[in-house]
């Protein structure tokens, strides 16, 4: 077998190509021939280090190293420094990646791991991988060590607020439930992640599902419960078998049930499915569907903390809010609460998606700004077309335009700029898109997800997606951008719950931002983002045609006439706005008009 | 009558064997109806009635939780149920495609079933996989990266 | 494996599951680590899986160890398959086919033949 002592990865992303990775791929190879050393360090062609703007970039293993900036001209000093030498050559290392190399590992210079820190690292069905990245001693710290009121006191002091997305602080949420009256509480993990696009919650569950049990089983600790439940949703099978492994490898090392490390405090744990309902995510629908009765919303208050499951007091948080409490326990409020803003502390996940260059999940400080999460960890707007706008939150959520990509990202500059943070899904809107279809997209979405029992959501939110295609469709009318106003805040202020009360935000963002492409659709009868199919005209460009007869030979409903190597004409009555033309077309002569 | 017959004797088996595994207790309602609309394929009537008597409660909330889950059904489905997912993630990737191909290879709507009984047509809100997108289930089987040419290849998959 | 019953006991567990990945890099065993979250099933992860099963069996591949992991967050390259050799660093392929699968078993776990081209970072 042969073995590398070190691995070389130079990083060839379309940026780091740019500014020379291949020349730089060759210069090495040169020199570890010249030095004789090409039998015992191995250079490799990656992507996505996470550094490319400062690139062109490599990553040097075992030592983890990151060099950014060298250029052909001086591989022969960094060959001879690194590995002839050994020595870490500094001038090319920064910083910053250094600290958070190593202490979390994480990919990009701009992201944290603190949630994901074991997700794609550990077997998730092997308890002892847990374990040895010190699984279960937070567990043990606060059962052996601290009294219920200083565990609550902790997390307080790190900072931490609800994930699942209002952002309710954590520690006052223990706290109202350990002081509602009665004995028997809950803890409730609120898996059902329904957002389209989002899917952190599943990663965690798939891939550390004990850092939400041992979560758990501190809240329950601390408020003094002694039974849990984790409502997951149906559409996450492997989520829920993950966690029923989970679960039984910690019973059966006795992290769950009686007597727990001889502290003789108990807690057990059970997963409840849900059955495909996104209302469920709203916390007194999941109560009312663990309950088993339709997951329908009640009025808050009484809140869960003192009227939950069954009457009972009960707390109910997010996957990942549960997931970060061991760590706060391990490391230290303080250590918590040094990441992040003034009143948002910590990290957050981030489902990346839509016209991005890198898409997936992320885990970033608070406090970073957009451009920095869509430029430097997204990797910027694909085919490099200009950035128009960001979906935030979900459903319920709003969309912020570009002169607010310097905001630095919180609960509060969020609410400021007319959105939330949801569950934290981001969908990149390039600037083809049309912002009435974006929230008529979102609309449909809730419309058929409202679970019909108060009349503002069930009848409004139709409604308002009436309106909405019918502006799409041409048929707008003078005075429904008024209309749509005064049912978004009727909806607004008189929906019984979060799912109805957030059901405007995607229309009365993109009204605060996006009027005039409203007002084109309605008054000139135009979609500016040349989206919508009722208000565009293909036509043929009599330069760019050569009559090649192909677009005629492929229009379903023959809507295109001309004689061969004459310019060809589509019919604008005829045409169905399929755009097949446009794509069969070999010379770019269909445009949008 | 004697198919019939069978028939009732099947549905009150599964019936029992869900009350039997969760327990017969309101809180456990959704994990039965669950169990059950997983080994028909969808809630029948007489099962309906069965856990209404053994939970003590009524066919009408029974009906009225059934009807709610978008998961649940109270009408027949066929042998394989085809789970299309309808978010926007995937939908930009060549959802809609891959949907046409569903619909054109089945020569269904969505929520009908192939006369011969063999596949239901639903779609699905996400499921959390939009990096590997567009993505169907079929039963309990996840294909991701799915193009519609690939459609004809993975039905014939299913007996 | 017995119950914890005290910190004392949990320490303990820690310690044999950290000696127990030092034994493993030490010896110079071969983890080959296949994402099993829901993405990469997806994605085809369990083809691979199969894949690697078999070439283990067929080429009597001896001190491989086969385990699985959660989503690692590179959904789009998924299925994905790590491999590590005693103490190297770990290596990590993505779109790993079944015929991948048995290439990067036959060539990098057999042979000590890294085979870059389906090589990405994370």
């Amino acid at each position: 077998m042969k073995y590398y002592r070190s691995h070389v990865l130079v990083c060839v992303d379309p940026e780091c190509l740019q500014k020379g990775a291949h020349e730089l791929v060759d210069a090495l190879q040169d020199e570890l021939v010249a030095t004789g050393l090409i039998d015992e360090v191995q250079v490799l062609e990656t992507s996505r280090i996470g550094g490319c703007s400062l690139g062109p970039e490599m990553m040097v293993y075992p030592e983890g190293i990151h060099y950014v900036g060298v250029t052909p001209d001086d591989v022969p000093y960094l060959v001879e420094e690194h590995f002839l030498k050994g020595r870490v050559v500094n001038k090319f290392q920064t910083p910053v990646t250094k600290a958070v190399d190593e202490e979390l590992g994480a990919p990009t210079q701009k992201e944290v791991r603190i949630v994901l820190r074991n997700c794609g690292k550990i077997d998730p069905e092997n308890i002892e991988d847990y374990i040895a990245e010190d699984g279960y001693q937070a567990l043990a710290k606060v059962l052996t060590e601290m009294k219920p009121e200083e565990v609550i006191d902790t997390v307080l002091k790190s900072g931490l607020r609800g994930r699942g997305g209002a952002g309710f602080p954590t520690g006052k949420k223990w706290q109202f439930t350990r002081q509602a009256p009665g004995d028997i509480k809950y803890v409730v993990c609120n898996a059902d992640e329904g957002d389209p696009g989002a899917f952190m919650n599943r990663r965690v569950l798939e891939g550390d599902p004990h850092s939400v049990i041992e979560g758990m089983a501190i809240a329950a600790y601390a408020i003094g419960a002694h039974q849990g439940y984790i409502y997951c949703r149906a559409e996450y099978p492997v989520a829920v078998s993950t966690l029923n492994i989970a679960i039984q490898q910690a019973r059966n090392l006795g992290l769950l049930g009686k007597d727990i490390l001889g502290s003789g405090f108990d807690f057990d744990l059970e997963v409840r499915m849900g059955a495909g309902a996104f209302v469920c995510g709203e916390e007194t629908a999941l109560i009312a569907s663990i309950e088993g009765r339709r997951g329908e919303p009640r009025p808050r208050p009484p809140f869960p903390a003192v009227q939950g499951l069954w009457n009972k007091p009960t707390n109910v948080n997010n996957v990942e809010t549960y997931s970060v409490v061991p760590q706060i326990i391990l490391k230290g409020a303080e250590w918590y609460a040094s990441y992040g803003t003034e009143k948002s502390k910590g990290t957050k996940t981030f489902a990346l998606a839509g016209d991005l260059n890198h898409t997936g999940l992320i885990e970033v400080p608070f406090g970073i700004t957009l451009r920095e999460i869509i430029y430097d960890v997204g990797g910027g707007i694909k085919d490099g077309k200009a950035f128009k706008a960001v979906q935030i939150g979900g459903p319920m959520g709003g969309c912020v335009p570009a002169e607010y990509l310097d905001l630095p990202l919180d609960y509060e500059s969020l609410a400021q700029a007319g959105t939330i943070m949801g569950s934290g899904g981001m969908i990149v809107l390039d600037e083809d898109t049309c912002m009435v279809d974006v929230a008529r997209y979102f609309m449909d979405f809730t419309q058929e997800e409202s679970c019909g029992k108060c009349t503002p959501c069930r009848v409004g939110t139709r409604r308002i997606l009436e309106i909405l295609t019918r502006i799409c469709e041409g048929k707008g009318r003078d005075g429904d951008i008024e209309l749509l106003e005064d049912l978004c805040q009727e909806i607004r202020t008189n929906s019984l719950c979060g799912l109805g009360q957030g059901a405007p935000n995607p229309v009365v963002s993109t009204l605060r931002y996006f009027r005039h492409e409203y007002e084109a659709h309605i008054y000139e009868k135009r979609c500016p983002a040349k989206v919508c199919r009722a208000l565009i005209r293909y036509e043929i460009s009599p330069e760019a045609c050569t009559g090649c007869t192909v677009c005629a030979r492929n229009c379903p409903v023959n809507a295109i006439s001309g004689e061969r190597r004459q310019t060809h004409v589509i019919d604008p009555d005829t045409c169905i706005r399929c755009g097949i033309c446009m794509q069969v077309c070999n010379f770019n002569a269909v445009i949008i008009n | 009558m004697s198919v019939e017959i069978k028939r009732s004797e099947k549905v009150i088996e599964v019936v029992n064997s869900a009350i039997e595994k969760y327990g017969a207790k309101r809180e456990e309602l959704i994990p039965i109806l669950n169990e059950v609309n997983r080994q028909l394929g969808y809630i029948p009537t007489e099962a309906m009635e069965e856990i209404s008597r053994r939970l003590k409660e009524p066919k009408s909330t029974l009906f009225g939780v059934a009807s709610f889950y978008h998961m649940l059904s109270t009408k027949p489905r066929g042998r394989h149920v085809i789970q299309f997912c309808e978010s926007a993630p995937c939908h930009v990737v060549g959802g809609r495609e891959v949907f046409e191909a569903l619909k054109e290879e089945l020569q269904i709507e969505p929520n009908e079933t192939t006369p011969d009984g063999k596949w239901t047509l639903i779609t699905t809100s996400c499921l959390g996989v939009c990096s590997v997108g567009p993505v169907v289930v079929i039963d309990e089987d996840i294909y991701g990266n799915v193009d519609a040419r690939k459609i004809p290849e993975i039905l014939a998959r299913y007996e | 494996m017995p119950t914890i019953k005290s910190l004392e006991d949990l320490k303990k567990i820690r310690e044999e599951a950290l000696e127990k990945r030092k034994v493993k890099s030490a010896s110079g065993q071969i983890q080959v680590i296949v994402g099993m979250g829901t993405c990469g099933i997806a994605a085809g992860a369990r083809d691979a899986m199969k894949a690697i099963l078999e070439t283990i069996q067929n080429e009597n591949l001896e001190g491989v160890i086969v385990t699985q992991t959660g989503c690692i967050g590179l959904c789009e390259k998924e299925p994905i398959v790590q491999v590590v050799v005693g103490d190297q660093p770990k290596v990590t392929y993505g779109k790993v086919s079944p015929d991948i699968a048995r290439q990067i078993m036959k060539e990098h776990v057999k042979n000590g033949h890294v085979v870059k081209e389906y090589v990405i970072q994370v």
